[in-house]
């Protein structure tokens, strides 16, 4: 088992940064590459909602910290002048700290109740930047830069995208990148004591608190980090598209994000990876089916949650190897 | 013998309801306690207030002379109060041992981000964890199921696993919620076997609230009898057998409950 994670890793990071650039590259298909780079982004927007998820929460709120983050970036990036790639951990502290100040009264209440209050902060942010004169309401921020190279004592370590030939390329590698570490963060969160301590807490959380567990710390903990994820997914959006609208992250988006989780599997740290992936592709290739293609979607979506309740991963397929997790 | 835990004129009211009505009473160190009381006396509201899961509305609990009332749940668990719950409060898609070593939690001394990185502390945590957790296991003979899901447990197993969870937070006062609920005579009289192996050899002071009588009449040091919120007697299984205001509180349910 010792072996068998780092070289899933290896061959994972092989996968998405070699092998499916060279595929693009030879079938000219240059357009996945935008396609890609938003998966990996929407994943690790999922990635937060399944950790609070574990915890025991349904979260359908992460649409307002996309929002946020993004906002986040672009007003660091255009009105102070910041370097993105340095809004980027701040985008997600911002909405990591915001998190910590919304979800200390939330995150008391459970299941349908927590749920619904989440749903509503997607359309409060919404309205929020709407309303406030820095977001510029519905006219939003356009016209941002794209992000600039990023130094440390005259070594360049990130080069500056807007002189790049195939910035597409370099986006993608960003994204994916991001996406690994995670991933990577959220399978050292939830296999060690952190994770068990997640998972208490949604078995049981009387129960947690009677073995000493600080149950509101922990959920506000969790939460925060996922908000964190939800930030820097929403600022790299932002990045990539170089404009941010009220209307940038809806509830629908919210909403998606709780689907790929659902989808993807709840148990497994890489069903909101899968659940993206297929959730996005799944609406593309229907799109031949015009007007019929929602209707055919969302009564696939329902077949396969009826047929595995636990999510694609929960498939014999994807077990056989990994019986004990 | 020394007090461990006072309970100084505790009430609690529930709007125009006085669930807990001034009750005071010592728990002595080392000694099984039990709260007797007709169904809606007070019981669950009385450990519910020592253990901080409800806030007082009059009085306090002590515990070694320290004020332990209207604090987090957590905090109290700290300090040694640890209650156990009925046979549901488990971690249920958790196995057995699973559910023992999470229950050390209250032991641990790494911190959230040196659970992440899995520093040198969290490391030696989870090994001193994995061991007391064997420990608690042979202790209460639980080698068969260690590996079993609790979810897929038979009752009596999983009432020996709540008290299995409560020893892994290696308490000072045990807190029982109706650990004999549900059980046949045999059952319960292994489970009377088990808390009290408990008190002798972990020296583990033991509250229990329940409903079966021969039970408790057993296992008893010293009884608190509560009813309609009020304390009306206390003291040996002897002395309550014999306590008039006891037999007058029961009479009309069961004669024979309390083994008269």
């Amino acid at each position: 088992m010792n072996i068998k994670k780092p070289l899933l890793v290896i061959v994972l990071l092989l996968v998405v940064l070699v092998l499916v650039p060279w595929l693009i590259h030879v079938s000219g298909r240059w357009d996945f590459y935008y396609t890609l780079t938003s998966v990996a982004l929407l994943s690790i927007a999922s990635a937060g909602v399944w950790l609070t998820f574990y915890i025991g929460r349904i979260n359908i709120g992460q649409g307002a910290y996309t929002l946020i983050g993004g906002y986040a970036s672009a007003i660091l990036v255009t009105k102070l002048g910041m370097n993105f790639w340095l809004t980027l951990p701040l985008a997600g502290l911002i909405c990591a700290l915001i998190s910590i100040v919304i979800g200390l009264p939330i995150l008391r209440l459970r299941g349908v109740y927590f749920a619904m209050v989440t749903l509503v902060l997607t359309e409060v942010a919404r309205l929020t930047a709407l309303a406030l004169p820095i977001t510029n309401g519905a006219k939003g921020i356009v016209n941002i830069p794209m992000p600039t190279e990023l130094s440390f004592f005259g070594i360049t370590i990130i080069p500056d995208f807007g002189t790049l030939e195939n910035p597409k390329l370099a986006f993608y590698i960003a994204s994916v990148i991001m996406m690994v570490l995670c991933y990577a963060a959220l399978y050292r969160i939830v296999n060690s004591r952190l994770g068990h301590l997640c998972r208490s807490l949604q078995q049981n959380e009387e129960l947690s608190a009677s073995i000493g567990v600080n149950t509101a710390y922990l959920r506000v903990l969790a939460y925060s980090i996922s908000s964190f994820m939800g930030g820097i997914a929403g600022a790299s959006f932002v990045s990539i598209s170089q404009s941010v609208y009220p209307s940038s992250f809806q509830v629908v988006d919210s909403v998606n994000f709780m689907l790929n989780c659902f989808l993807g599997g709840l148990g497994f740290v890489l069903g909101p990876m899968l659940g993206t992936l297929v959730l996005y592709f799944g609406w593309d290739l229907l799109f031949t089916l015009g007007k019929y293609q929602l209707l055919i979607y969302s009564s696939m979506l329902i077949l396969l949650m009826v047929w595995l309740p636990n999510g694609l991963l929960s498939l014999k397929l994807f077990n056989r190897g990994a019986k004990k997790k | 013998m020394t007090a461990i835990l006072e309970v100084d004129k505790l009430t609690r009211r529930f709007g125009g309801l006085v669930a807990v009505n001034n009750i005071s009473f010592d728990v002595k160190q080392g000694e099984i306690l039990s709260v007797i009381g007709p169904n809606g006396a007070g019981k669950s509201t009385l450990f519910k207030l020592i253990s901080s899961f409800l806030s007082t509305s009059a009085g306090e609990v002590r515990f070694k002379g320290e004020k332990v009332s209207d604090l987090s749940p957590h905090v109290v668990a700290r300090k040694g109060i640890v209650r156990t719950f009925q046979e549901t409060t488990i971690f249920r898609s958790m196995t057995t041992r699973e559910n023992i070593i999470i229950a050390h939690h209250l032991r641990s001394k790494a911190s959230m981000a040196g659970y992440f990185w899995g520093s040198a502390q969290a490391r030696r945590d989870e090994a001193t964890f994995a061991k007391s957790a064997d420990e608690i296991i042979q202790f209460l003979d639980m080698q068969g199921i260690a590996d079993e899901l609790a979810s897929n447990l038979p009752q009596g197993n999983l009432r020996a696993l709540g008290i299995a969870i409560g020893l892994a937070t290696d308490p000072e006062i045990l807190l029982l919620d109706e650990p004999f609920a549900g059980m046949n005579h045999d059952e319960t009289m292994q489970m009377v076997d088990l808390v009290r192996s408990v008190q002798r050899e972990r020296g583990v002071t033991v509250m229990l609230v329940e409903h079966d009588m021969p039970a408790v009449m057993k296992i008893s040091d010293r009884i608190v009898v509560i009813n309609f919120g009020e304390k009306i007697a206390e003291g040996t299984p002897a002395e309550i057998r014999s306590n008039d205001k006891v037999i007058e509180a029961y009479l009309g349910s069961e004669d024979d409950a309390i083994g008269i």
